[in-house]
């Protein structure tokens, strides 16, 4: 037994080994959790050693920017001398353009301008792995970053926290394949799901392919994720195009060009409106309408809109005069419709209306087109029937009971 | 000389040519390898695709040419690894294990101080170290990552020029015997 042991020594070592090793994965992937101990000490024994050559890094860099920075300054001086009055503005002009640029001045303004509440977070250093997507910042648990919380640029999305360790956080940025946001367009309101592609580019999937998707628009979070607040940008369309069974649509996500030294962990997200789409296109003037003139009739619409008295609809239509007439008519000689008892004599719509017979109240008809109106001035009177203004051709039907 | 006789001729000539290096060679090498690879690619990105965790463990394995030596260096790097990774506890330590077996017995058998075997076994070490990580990916973890050959051969070549380059740097750290 001992010699077959010493034979496949190496290859029971190895297989001990894996096995262990296996035992471990087994149990992190049924449990959903992590053996945290071991990279909490790993994080820790190498956070400060990134830390030390960052700021090795960033003095080195900080001191040769301010002496070029000074040298500069003290040769501006000079000229200043001579020409006081524009270089003093244009030296105003520079300083200002100096803090505008300056990243991390941008990124307070942002945090200022936001209404959810961040913190600033610099990165120190990426994950291990060929095609490593994902990075750790200097923020930990000890500053208030929990695992899931969403981490940004002024420019857009970064990714989320993957793990929160006590002094830095392991952030998945979004062009992992495993990270997917949930998005929205800015133009036609596409929903889709933000995706990974592994490398520079992201995807959006789940979007019909009868959705318009435009190359240029932008996206921004859409809130349904319940990581990233609504209404954070996300990047612009760079392809789309029909796919099977859904858009192929690409997009360079903007929080991530350019490279990533300072980010913004949202600590307490608060949904903002998608901003409006500024169209290109110039506005056109439109003057105000004229001021209405006391013979002209109320616009249809409002015609139509608009009740009389006693909130009886006023009589817009040829066809409803007709009808007030056929009333007016049928109210005159006594006849009531809905009540034809039999033998009782058919209307006869040829008759004029006399004013005294009309019970119908005048306020019902227009006052130019009602007859009652009219009546009431003496030289209408004097007119014949047809000053009720009933159009020829609309002329009284014969079978009046039908109405 | 029969086979069996002159295979133990070259693995005994193989042993007597084990490299032993300092212990602070053995802990600081792979520790600096990790923090390039996590540090570094912030500054170039390109550099991510450096793989000097597994060029390390190549070389130790090859050199001290103990296949359970060589297992151990492999399992102790990747699972540091795994652990500034976002992946599972295990996943690099089981590839590097592997690797770190097959580098040290590959180094019983062949002469690892020439450079053009350095960089074929540098480039092979890469592809299959990718393979066993893709493979375990999607056995154990799920995952439907794909396998980009023709990146992997590329990127393949060029961790074996810089493994070359580097095992010659790291030939300057061995002990005199």
């Amino acid at each position: 037994m001992e010699t077959l042991l010493n034979r496949y020594r190496n290859i029971t070592v190895l297989l001990l080994v894996i096995f262990a090793q296996l035992v471990l994965l087994a149990y992190q992937v049924k449990n959903g959790s992590d053996v945290r101990l071991i990279r909490v000490w790993a994080v820790t024994a190498v956070t400060p050693v990134a830390r030390i050559i960052e700021g090795a890094r960033g003095g080195t860099q900080g001191f040769l920017q301010n002496y070029v920075f000074l040298r500069d300054s003290r040769a501006e001086n000079e000229r200043m001398r001579t020409e006081l009055g524009r270089l003093k503005l244009e030296n105003q002009f520079l300083k200002t353009e100096l803090a505008t640029a300056d990243r991390a001045k941008a990124l307070r303004a942002f945090e200022q301008r936001s209404l959810s509440k961040m913190i600033a977070a610099r990165v120190i250093a990426t994950a291990t792995g060929a095609s490593a997507s994902a990075v750790f910042v200097d923020r930990g648990t000890t500053s208030g970053v929990e695992k899931g919380m969403a981490v940004v640029t002024p420019d857009g999305i970064v990714g989320k926290v993957l793990a929160a360790y006590p002094t830095a956080s392991q952030v998945l940025l979004a062009t992992d394949p495993s990270f997917a946001a949930g998005v929205v367009s800015q133009k036609n309101h596409v929903r889709g799901i933000l995706k990974g592609l592994g490398h520079g580019n992201c995807r959006v999937d789940y979007v019909q392919n009868e959705e318009k998707v435009e190359t240029g628009e932008w996206f921004y979070t859409s809130g349904d994720d319940r990581i990233f607040p609504k209404g954070m940008p996300v990047g612009q369309v760079t392809s789309a195009r029909p796919g099977n069974p859904f858009q192929d649509i690409s997009l360079d996500p903007a929080g991530l060009a350019g490279g990533l030294e300072e980010v913004l962990v949202i600590l307490e997200g608060v949904h903002q409106e998608i901003p409006e789409l500024k169209t290109s296109s110039q506005p056109v003037y439109l003057a105000p309408p004229p001021p209405p003139s006391p013979g002209d009739a109320q616009p249809a619409s409002d015609q139509a809109a608009s009740t009389g008295p006693n909130n009886a609809p006023v009589l817009a239509t040829d066809a409803d005069k007709l009808r007030e007439h056929y009333k007016e008519v049928s109210d005159a000689q006594g006849h009531k419709f809905g009540d034809n008892p039999v033998g009782s004599k058919a209307v006869n719509f040829n008759l004029p209306v006399k004013p005294g017979e009309n019970p119908a109240p005048a306020a019902k008809t227009q006052p130019p087109a009602a007859p009652a109106t009219a009546a009431a001035k003496p030289e209408a009177q004097a007119k014949p029937p047809t000053a009720v203004r009933v159009p020829p051709q609309s002329a009284p039907s014969p079978q009046p009971e039908t109405q | 000389m029969r086979y069996s006789d002159e295979q133990s001729f070259v693995y005994s000539q193989r042993e007597t040519q084990i490299s032993r290096f300092k212990a602070w060679v053995l802990f600081l090498v792979p520790l600096a390898a990790i923090l390039f690879q996590v540090y570094i690619p912030l500054f170039f990105q390109f550099l991510a695709y450096l793989e000097l965790p597994l060029i390390v463990t190549v070389y130790f394995a090859l050199m001290r040419r103990s296949p359970i030596g060589g297992l151990l260096v492999g399992a102790l790097v990747g699972l540091a690894q795994d652990s500034l990774s976002k992946n599972p506890l295990g996943m690099f330590g089981i590839t590097k294990t592997i690797i770190g077996y097959v580098a040290a017995s590959v180094g019983l058998r062949l002469d690892v101080d020439h450079p053009l075997i350095r960089l074929i076994l540098g480039f092979f070490f890469f592809v299959f170290h990718q393979f066993i990580f893709w493979a375990l990916s999607r056995g154990l973890l799920a995952q439907q990552v794909p396998f980009e050959t023709q990146r992997t051969l590329v990127l393949g070549l060029l961790n074996a020029i810089v493994a070359v380059s580097l095992f010659h740097f790291l030939d300057k750290l061995k002990e005199r015997t």
